[in-house]
């Protein structure tokens, strides 16, 4: 006889899962009890929402599913930004929630929460485990569901008696699951990849607008290729910046919203637009009705419901990216150039490339470019969000996928720093920074703690400008500079690291640059680096919400 | 906008009613009935949901119910043919001398049973295709309806054809 609780951690373990991020509590003491001998590996975080970060980033680094365990009640709906967070950019994590014991659901009994019910629209699935016989079948499918078709959370609520309960342990996991409701695609219709390959083959002003589907794909390396065989510019989404090594002639950066001038102009005027493993939003796209004007559109999803979902689409192909990639790329029967639109492409990119002052003051995208120059593209860039974010996405060098992790969808706060530490542990021997503004490192600043307990020997680098600073760059542009609770006090974030033992240091000056970046990246543990900014600086360029993206302000005069 | 029927084939467990009509309401798609049960296979229950939604919109609404691991298959049975059906009650105020014959000859050509005789209302039981109960509420307005009940619409396709899941 085996119990839920040992069934469990055994089902976690049959399911590849090395290591869990959790915080512990009554209803899940049994579960506690079981790992306490288990060579599962347990992270203690200071706060459930970092839990689901972690697992998060622990699976956006490796590829894997990301696990996280909560007690019910408190500790359940603390993770429930993480859980949201992971649903927007559809990335497989496994959150594991105590609940109270069966007799008591629905009294509302101490510590209840009814957490399946508050996560039914932020999963890809839930399951509250009623009885203990079934938990072995759930786990499987759980994790089936998180990690295939279109990647996402899936919540188990398990009472404490489902945990406790002893059943006959030959029965306890099913050798096969038979799911009738959930059969996702994975390789694209052949007739109309055929006749993507053709307008391909026959457009003059291609592009591909490659997002998050194609990094969590593994298709990066099949993207190039194609893209290099039919000399097809490559503009990305947040989400699917690195798929394509920043310095490659084809790469336009991102666009949309703070993309390029020049990825935006190429989008605006291209006659081919081969979307993949995006959703057309509204941060990229601006004025959805002049977004592509002139071109055919073929989509590329792994979900059939983005296709068309927000921008009406020519040439429809539901499956995963790397596949039909792969089913396009057997298609070329050869590689042609398209010199004319390159070089109309090359002219953009030199006349509208990404600027900022260089007077000497310290700037974050300079303190992002010298980081990006020190790690060479090794390494793992993980942000937080606001203008950190952006500035990273516009200046970091990214050369290989899976190296830059950011809340894209969500636009989470607080995200960058627990997703650090899940990056370590996906990927030990890699340096991880966590970009940061002094706003959002504060909203999991505590696990410093974390970080500091286990010496997970991650980099933080504040770019503190006092402010809340992407909502300060709002209301100076749009509500007449008036800065409603935006300012932040001065916060000496060294001595915060110092007293949770962690080293830090404060950066005032453009020359203090490397030599920080260097000491950080040369430390074994954790350290964090409070950089003082100049503080309005701003994103630019930038297209005000709603308009077409080619109208973009802060650019180059045209 | 016009409205559609789905017929709908969903696992038949807790909370499948509540995962398709939190999708409903989350992403603003326009319920007119939705009516459940179980069916001839004991695992999975049946939903027939009329819905309001122009080409795309209902594109979507079948997209989304199909993401539901829950769900096992969305028809659109909007124009094919087939049998529908609504059960409603309805009392209606039909005071002996004031009307009550009147309501009994209109039971009698819609072929609704009276079930119901009380001292100043009748209870009628109706069923028929939307259109029908229609009719019969709007004529019943007239004496004054003091409660209705409708279960929304079931609808199966005529002929051999089923609305199966593909095993
Ligand atoms: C949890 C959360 N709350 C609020 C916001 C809205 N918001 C977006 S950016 C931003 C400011 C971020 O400030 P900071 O972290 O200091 O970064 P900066 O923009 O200055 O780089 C805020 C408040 C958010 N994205 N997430």
């Amino acid at each position: 006889m085996k119990t839920g609780a040992k069934i469990l951690v055994e089902g976690l373990q049959r399911e590849g899962v090395e290591i869990i991020f959790g915080y512990p509590g009554g209803v899940v003491l049994p579960i506690y009890d079981e790992l306490y001998e288990s060579s599962l590996r347990h992270i203690l975080v200071r706060h459930e929402q970092a839990a689901a970060h972690a697992a998060d980033g622990y699976a956006r680094a490796s590829g894997r599913v990301g696990v996280c365990l909560a007690t019910s009640g408190p500790g359940a709906c603390n993770l429930v930004t993480g859980i949201a967070t992971a649903y927007m950019d559809s990335v497989p994590i496994v959150a594991l929630t105590g609940q109270v014991p069966t007799n008591l659901l629905g009294n509302d009994a101490f510590q209840e929460a009814d957490i399946t019910g508050i996560t039914m629209p932020i999963t890809k699935h839930n399951y509250l485990v009623k009885k203990t016989a079934e938990l072995g079948r759930i786990i499987k499918e759980a994790f089936f569901i998180a990690r295939t078709g279109r990647p996402g959370p899936v919540l188990i609520d398990l009472p404490k008696d489902v945990s406790t309960t002893a059943v006959d342990e030959t029965k306890a996991f099913p050798k096969e699951i038979t799911l009738r409701g959930y059969k996702p695609t994975v390789t694209g219709h052949a007739k109309q990849i055929t006749k993507a390959v053709e307008l391909i083959q026959n457009a003059e002003r291609p592009i591909i607008y490659a997002g998050g589907g194609v990094i969590s794909s593994d298709a990066s390396a099949e993207l190039v290729e194609f893209a290099e065989c039919m000399g097809i510019p490559v503009t990305t989404t947040l989400m699917g910046l690195s798929c394509i090594p920043c310095d490659h002639p084809l790469n336009l950066g991102m666009l949309g919203m703070h993309g390029t001038e020049y990825a935006n102009f190429a989008i605006t005027e291209s006659d081919l637009l081969i979307a993949i493993g995006v959703r057309f939003d509204d941060r990229v796209t601006g004025k959805v009705q002049t977004f592509a004007p002139h071109a055919v559109i073929i989509h590329i999803d792994v979900d059939p419901a983005e296709i068309g979902k927000n921008k009406k689409v020519d040439v429809p192909i539901v499956g995963d990216a790397r596949s039909i990639l792969q089913a396009m790329i057997a298609q070329l029967n050869r590689c042609s150039g398209r010199e004319k639109w390159l070089e109309r492409i090359r002219h953009w990119k030199n006349k509208h490339p990404l600027r900022y002052k260089e007077d000497g003051c310290l700037r974050p995208q300079f303190i992002i470019q010298q980081l990006s120059n020190l790690l060479k593209g090794e390494g793992i860039i993980v942000s937080e969000v606001g203008q950190n974010q952006m500035w990273t996405a516009q200046y970091y060098c990214f050369r290989k996928p899976r190296s830059w992790l950011t809340s894209g969808g969500l636009g989470t706060m607080g995200y960058g720093f627990p997703a650090s530490m899940g990056a370590h542990f996906a990927r030990p021997d890699e340096t991880v920074f966590d970009i940061a503004g002094d706003g959002s490192f504060q909203m999991n600043i505590q696990e410093l703690g974390t970080v500091a307990h286990y010496r997970i020997p991650v980099k933080v680098a504040i770019l503190n400008n006092m402010y809340l600073g992407m909502v300060r760059q709002w209301q100076e542009l749009f509500y007449d500079r008036r800065y409603s609770y935006t300012e932040l006090p001065s916060i000496d974030f060294a001595k915060i690291a110092a007293a949770y033992g962690v080293d830090g240091m404060r950066v005032e000056s453009c020359d203090e640059v490397v030599p920080a970046l260097t000491a950080a990246i040369e430390t074994d543990g954790p350290f964090v680096i409070d950089f003082r900014i100049e503080r309005e600086e701003n994103v630019f360029p930038m297209v005000p919400a709603g308009a077409a993206i080619n109208e973009m302000i802060g650019g180059h005069p045209r | 906008m016009k409205a559609h029927t789905l017929s709908v084939l969903v696992e038949n467990k807790a909370g499948v009613l509540s995962r398709v009509a939190g999708l409903f309401s989350r992403r603003g798609f326009n319920i007119e009935s939705l009516a459940v049960g179980t069916c001839e296979e004991p695992t999975m229950s049946r939903m027939t949901i009329v819905v309001f939604a122009d080409d795309a919109q209902i594109e979507q609404v079948q997209k989304q119910l199909n993401k539901l691991i829950d769900v096992i298959k969305v028809s659109d049975i909007t124009d094919i043919e087939t049998v529908d059906r609504e059960l409603a009650l309805i009392k209606v105020n039909a005071e002996p001398g004031t009307g009550r014959s009147e309501v009994m000859q209109i039971a009698g050509i819609f072929r609704a049973q009276i079930v119901d005789v009380g001292a100043k209302t009748l209870v009628l039981e109706v069923t028929g295709d939307t259109v029908k109960i229609d009719a019969l509420e709007k004529l019943l307005r007239q004496y004054g309806v003091k409660e209705l009940l409708r279960t929304g619409k079931i609808a199966m396709l005529r002929g051999a054809k089923t609305v199966k899941s593909e095993k």
